[in-house]
């Protein structure tokens, strides 16, 4: 056999300059990261202005983005109550970015040269969406409530004795969010596209093995893949929804106590 | 023990914990699906507890998966 194909499954994460930028000291170039966050602002900026138009009677681009913003109304409301009308913006533009970032990650753009690139798949993007978040909780929690915000670590009814190991378990479980909700985001959108990367090698690999390979491995590959791509647009949505969702939790942590 | 299999085994028995939680994953949507169709009035107003317990049980999967990565690809 002639040099075998190699599909390296990770080669889709590195990061490549497109304009080299120095400032200070600081590597701050230009990278095919930024540029998919820009895509993705200028993208989701066109939806939603398109929607802008504040009809009467809503048309069907006016009514795509109303629902995504009556969704997340609902969902603050449900979650939060009165007071999380408020924090709507922030809420949708979380969502909606990171809804948009995996989406246009899963673009099939590869087939005309240009290789989309899933910033969401990368723990300093997500992190700092997660710490944005967190911000956000201590911030409303220390101003709304100051010192009594501590109280989130006792629940009511613990008895004295338990108190300080309750504390502890709480403090812990507090501190551990924001890592858990960037890693939760990272992960999951890495993992939806290695496991693309490597069907497809299997699919290269087994259908350059010769006839009997590419029908025994190549051909239900490439089903599966097909399969696992419809559940990757279901996962860009599930995992857009949750980091939403939980981040309006917490956020009603901050505003009610409990 | 040659220390790249020993890697490349340990990478392996992680990849039971991403079964466990499909388990877990399953038994979430499961139980719901159960219920809900008990009681379908009131199905909707649980789909936000029903995705929190879904984040938690995928988190602990994910963190399987993460723990191979990092023994294939970082170790």
């Amino acid at each position: 056999m002639a040099t075998e194909a190699k599909v390296d499954p990770m080669h889709q994460f590195t990061i490549e300059k497109i304009a080299e930028l120095n400032i200070a000291g600081y590597d701050v170039s230009f990278t095919n990261s930024a540029m998919w966050m820009l895509i993705t602002t200028v993208v989701l900026t066109l939806f939603v202005a398109g929607g802008l138009r504040r009809q009467l009677v809503p048309g069907r681009w006016q009514m795509m983005v109303e629902t995504f913003t009556g969704f997340i109304d609902d969902m603050l409301e449900a979650n939060i109550g009165k007071a999380g009308r408020k924090y709507v913006p922030y809420v949708f533009s979380l969502f909606m970015f990171i809804l948009f970032a995996n989406l246009l990650g899963l673009l099939p753009l590869g087939m005309v040269g240009l290789h989309p690139f899933t910033f969401t798949s990368h723990f300093t993007i997500t992190g700092v969406l997660a710490l944005m978040s967190f911000s956000i909780v201590l911030i409303v929690g220390f101003w709304k409530h100051g010192f009594k915000f501590f109280s989130l670590f006792v629940p009511h009814g613990t008895p004295i004795l338990m108190a300080p190991f309750i504390f502890l378990i709480e403090l812990f479980s507090f501190m551990i969010r924001p890592f858990s909700l960037a890693l939760r985001l990272f992960v999951a959108m890495m993992a939806g596209h290695v496991l693309l990367k490597v069907l497809s090698g299997f699919v290269i690999n087994g259908s350059n093995a010769g006839l009997g390979f590419a029908a025994l491995v190549g051909v239900p590959s490439f089903a599966l893949m097909i399969g696992i791509s419809a559940l990757e647009i279901l996962v860009a949505g599930i995992q857009a929804y949750v980091f939403a969702l939980l981040t309006s939790l917490y956020i009603n942590d901050a505003e009610n106590l409990h | 023990m040659d220390m790249e299999a020993a890697k490349l085994i340990g990478a392996g028995l992680a990849a039971i914990g991403a079964g466990m939680a499909a388990i877990g994953v399953g038994n979430v949507f499961g139980s719901f699906l159960e219920s809900a169709l008990r009681n379908p009035g009131a199905a909707d107003s649980q789909q936000g507890r029903l995705f929190i317990g879904f984040a938690a049980a995928e988190l602990l999967g994910l963190l399987a998966f993460v723990v191979a990565m990092i023994l294939i690809f970082v170790a």
